[in-house]
C-alpha cells in the first residue's frame, strides 16, 4: 500500500461544511440529512416532497456556486454503460433497503453513536473496497 | 420556512462534497483502492462532518425543538438485522464499482454528463425496487 493524491485540508474543509449542513437542517427542519431517505422519499412519499426536492437541488446548486468562484473540480466517471446502470440500481436498491447511506448512516448515525449505523458503515465499506479489489478502479 | 433551510442545507453540502472532490468518482474509488494505491481523503471528509454534527446535534436535542418543525425526526430502528447488512453490502458494491454514493451522484447532475444522469436514473428506479423488496417484506 502506498499514500497518493491526499488532500487532507479540502478533505477537512468539505467534510466540516456538510457536517454543518446536517446541523442546520437537523435544527430547522428537525429531520437528519441523509440524501438516499431524502431522494428516495422525494418519489416515494408525499409528506414534505418540495422540502426533499428544493433539498436536491441545493444539492446540485452546490458544484455550481464552487465554479462561479473560479475553481475547477472535475467528475470522472470512466464505466462502462451497463456497469453504470448496474452500479445504479445496486446503490439505488442497498440504500432504500439498509435505510441509508454514506451521509444517512455514516454521518448522521456514526454522529448519533447509533450501533446500526456503524454496522451499516463498516459494511459497505468492506464491500467496497473488496469490489475494488476485484474489479480495479 | 423549512422550504428555505431544505435548499441552503442542500446548498452547503454540495458545495462541501465539492471542495472535498468527492463529486468525482475516481476520488472515491482511490479511497476504496485500500491495499494499491490508497487515498485516505474520504474517511477526513466524514470526520469533519462527525466532528460539527455529533457534538451541535446533541446539544441542541436536549434543550429544544427545531425552528421551523414540531419536532425532531430521529429514527427508532434500532435492529440490526439481514436487510441491514444485505442493503448496505449491496450499496458498497454498486458504490466500489462507479464511485458514486447518493449524494455526490445527484451533485454530479451540475456537471451535465449523460453517464451521471443515467446513473441518478437508475438510482431511482432502485429505490423504486427496494421499495417494493421492503413493503413486501412485512406481508411476509
Amino acid at each position: 500500500m502506498n499514500i497518493i493524491n491526499f488532500t487532507p485540508l479540502s478533505a477537512l474543509t468539505g467534510g466540516l461544511l456538510i457536517g454543518f449542513a446536517v446541523f442546520l437542517f437537523f435544527i430547522f427542519n428537525g429531520r437528519l440529512a441523509g440524501v438516499s431517505s431524502v431522494a428516495s422519499d422525494s418519489i416515494l412519499k408525499s409528506s414534505n416532497r418540495i422540502d426533499n426536492l428544493l433539498f436536491l437541488l441545493g444539492l446540485i446548486i452546490g458544484p455550481i456556486l464552487y465554479s462561479l468562484s473560479g475553481n475547477e473540480i472535475e467528475s470522472v466517471l470512466t464505466n462502462s454503460l451497463p456497469l453504470i446502470i448496474i452500479g445504479g440500481l445496486l446503490v439505488g436498491v442497498g440504500t432504500k433497503i439498509a435505510n441509508g447511506c454514506t451521509s444517512g448512516h455514516g454521518v448522521c448515525g456514526v454522529s448519533r453513536f447509533s450501533i446500526r449505523s456503524i454496522v451499516a458503515t463498516i459494511s459497505f465499506i468492506l464491500t467496497g473496497v473488496v469490489t475494488v479489489l476485484i474489479f480495479g478502479v | 420556512m423549512t422550504k428555505l433551510s431544505s435548499l441552503i442545507s442542500g446548498i452547503i453540502f454540495g458545495f462541501g462534497l465539492t471542495i472535498s472532490e468527492m463529486v468525482n468518482p475516481q476520488k472515491v474509488l482511490g479511497f476504496l483502492n485500500i491495499f494499491d494505491a490508497w487515498d485516505p481523503s474520504l474517511i477526513f471528509v466524514m470526520i469533519g462532518a462527525i466532528l460539527i454534527f455529533s457534538p451541535l446535534h446533541f446539544i441542541f436535542k436536549r434543550n429544544s425543538r427545531p425552528f421551523f418543525a414540531k419536532f425532531f425526526i430521529i429514527p427508532s430502528n434500532k435492529d440490526i438485522d439481514k436487510n441491514l447488512i444485505l442493503g448496505a453490502s449491496l450499496f458498497g458494491i454498486g458504490w466500489g464499482l462507479v464511485g458514486f454514493c447518493p449524494g455526490p451522484a445527484i451533485s454530479a447532475i451540475s456537471f451535465s454528463n449523460t453517464n451521471v444522469y443515467l446513473f441518478v436514473l437508475f438510482m431511482f428506479i432502485g429505490f423504486f425496487l427496494g421499495n417494493i423488496f421492503q413493503t413486501k417484506k412485512h406481508f411476509i
